[in-house]
């Protein structure tokens, strides 16, 4: 029968077909927790009768919301999670590799093909390579680290397909946004989506990570692009075996398929307080500004960095704005900071912090008080998401986001030349 | 009973805010519950509410501290058009009843909430809904008392896997 990559990915895992619908305890390739989600999930385990992990290897470790420690609680549950680890000899990244949905796929511990579950929303970040990777609540976590499966519903899927060349100063940030406002926050509910067309297969790793990673904001079960040359070029070297031959079949059943051009796309714009309230740049050009954010698992990765320092071209920030720069992961970093970008971002005002979530969940630091406006290139808009109720998030590309924080106000990033 | 109305693409930022994450108390995430948007919920919510709303509840975060923060409140129960997947089943696990009824923005706070899920429907004051069924393995998961017990008395399980 016609699969889409999803259902090519379960039924070869489980070796038999397997069609949207169907309802399956799945086994589980790899399972993420982090410093939030990851205690509550251990002692769910323990609650469940869990004394040892399915398999060490398979469960990815690291902190990265609170990080290093914002206060006491967060440095307990950090304090407990290290002790788990050294208990169960899972090898833990600690505060050292950056964003989750980053180190996971960097370091080869997601591949092709794989079915992967996250104890965080945007683990659909790693349908990028050709997973299935989905975001789950804690206590799903706890029953996956201690059977080394869970039950799914095999999700229908869209097919969105992209073509053209995006416009200069225009790329994935825009085109994710733009569907989103298509499609709305619920669009994609329980459904995974296929991201495909000549846009996408030409398309790095990263900007499709940067697609795949807001799948959720429409409602997605998962984010993915079908594995290609480009894929295989960033795998290799990363891991070892994977599935690369995921092409869904011409004539699989989608729920809904829809058409993009890239050409026509230009920068877009996330107004408070839902993803999907999306509108051009030119729509909202001229608000003031309080504070910028470049980075998080959306967009902290070197290409966005580097977009960003290209944009503001020896520029100064604007005095009077906070602009924060976080590198979703110490490889990022580094490759920032050999290519000069670092400097660049420093001498210009910005504020650059060790690879983590940043201000992007209102936790840990750059926190906004009422009355407050951040533009921001992480994944949500939501009332109080950044602090205060009363303050207001816009999400926008980081090419948005430099030529906003030069001019103060938000600008169109095709203007400042 | 209090019924608590609520509009559609309710966050679960609004449920529980980031800042609070650190907590895993039921009763204390629930003093924190809706914080900033809506206040009175935290003080004056009391065992056996339900949260009625529109489309979308509980979209965005994964954090299971949103349903905790529900169940600490005292609701057992959120009556919505639609829901978010993750939060739906993390409804599921930790014991807060997610019931779909396509009609529930037309429910007042001066309704009072009967479920009889079993015949598919629900009595809000004089009129009758109907709800969506849960799925039968979801089913069985509430009917444990959640995924916790469900997953104790678990002997094996039987992976779909070659």
């Amino acid at each position: 029968m016609a699969a889409t990559i999803t259902e090519k990915i379960f039924s070869r895992r489980c070796a038999k077909e397997i069609s949207a619908g169907d309802v399956m305890m799945a086994p589980i390739d790899a399972a993420m927790i982090h410093d939030i989600t990851g205690p509550l999930a251990i002692n769910k385990f323990r609650e469940m009768g869990g004394t040892t992990v399915f398999d060490p290897a398979k469960i990815i470790m690291l902190f990265d919301h609170q990080v290093p420690a914002d206060s006491i609680p967060a440095a307990e549950n950090q304090k407990f999670m290290r002790a788990f680890a050294a208990e169960q000899d899972i090898l833990n990244y600690d505060i050292h590799e950056g964003v989750c949905h980053q180190v996971a796929v960097e370091k080869g511990r997601v591949r092709p093909g794989d079915i992967v579950v996250g104890c965080d929303s945007h683990t659909c970040t790693y349908g990028a390579i050709g997973a299935f990777a989905t975001g789950i609540g804690s206590t799903d976590m706890g029953f996956a680290m201690k059977y080394g499966a869970l039950h799914f519903r095999i999700p229908e899927s869209l097919k969105l397909t992209t073509t053209g060349t995006f416009q200069n100063r225009v790329g994935p940030k825009d085109l994710i946004l733009s569907m989103i406002g298509d499609l709305t926050v619920d669009g994609a509910t329980y459904k995974a989506v296929e991201f495909t067309g000549d846009t996408i297969s030409e398309m790095s790793v990263p900007g499709r990570m940067t697609c795949c990673n807001m799948a959720i904001e429409m409602g997605g079960k998962a984010g993915i692009v079908a594995p290609d040359e480009v894929t295989r070029a960033y795998c290799g070297g990363r891991m070892d075996g994977g599935w690369l031959d995921l092409a869904p079949d011409d004539d699989a059943t989608y729920v809904l398929e829809r058409e993009y051009d890239a050409a026509d796309l230009v920068p877009q714009i996330a107004a408070p307080h839902n993803v999907d309230n999306v509108g051009d740049v030119t729509k909202f050009a001229g608000t003031p500004v309080d504070q910028v954010f470049i980075g998080s698992c959306t967009n902290g990765r070197y290409e966005d960095l580097a977009e960003a320092a290209e944009v503001l071209d020896g520029r100064k920030f604007a005095p009077d704005i906070r602009v924060i720069i976080v590198p979703a992961s110490k490889t990022e970093y580094l490759k920032a900071l050999r290519a000069g970008l670092i400097e660049t971002f420093v001498e210009a005002g910005g504020m650059v912090e060790a690879p983590c979530c940043g201000p992007c969940m209102g936790g840990a630091f750059g926190i906004l008080a009422p009355g407050e406006v951040s533009l921001s290139t992480s994944n949500r808009n939501f009332r109080g998401r950044q602090g205060s109720t009363e303050a207001e998030v816009y999400l926008c590309s980081p090419a948005t986001a430099a030529a906003s924080a030069i001019t103060g106000e938000i600008t169109d990033p095709r203007e400042v030349a | 009973m209090t019924t608590w109305k609520f509009g559609n693409d309710i966050d679960t930022d609004a449920i529980i805010p980031g800042r609070y994450l650190t907590i895993y108390d039921p009763k204390e995430l629930a003093s924190h519950a809706f914080e900033g948007t809506r206040n009175a919920f935290a003080k004056e919510a009391a065992e056996g509410d339900i949260i009625t709303a529109g489309r979308n509840f509980g979209c965005g975060s994964s954090r299971e501290h949103a349903p905790i923060a529900i169940r600490g409140a005292g609701v057992q129960a959120v009556v919505a058009i639609s829901f978010a997947r993750i939060f739906y089943r993390n409804c599921i696990a930790t014991g807060v009843l997610p019931v779909i009824c396509p009609e529930a923005d037309t429910i007042t706070e001066d309704e009072e909430i009967i479920l009889h899920l079993d015949e598919g429907h629900l009595t809000a004051g004089e009129r009758t809904l109907k709800v969506e069924p849960i799925p039968a393995f979801m089913r069985k998961i509430i009917d444990a008392g959640g995924l916790v017990e469900y997953a104790k008395n678990l002997t094996e399980i039987e992976i779909c896997t070659k």
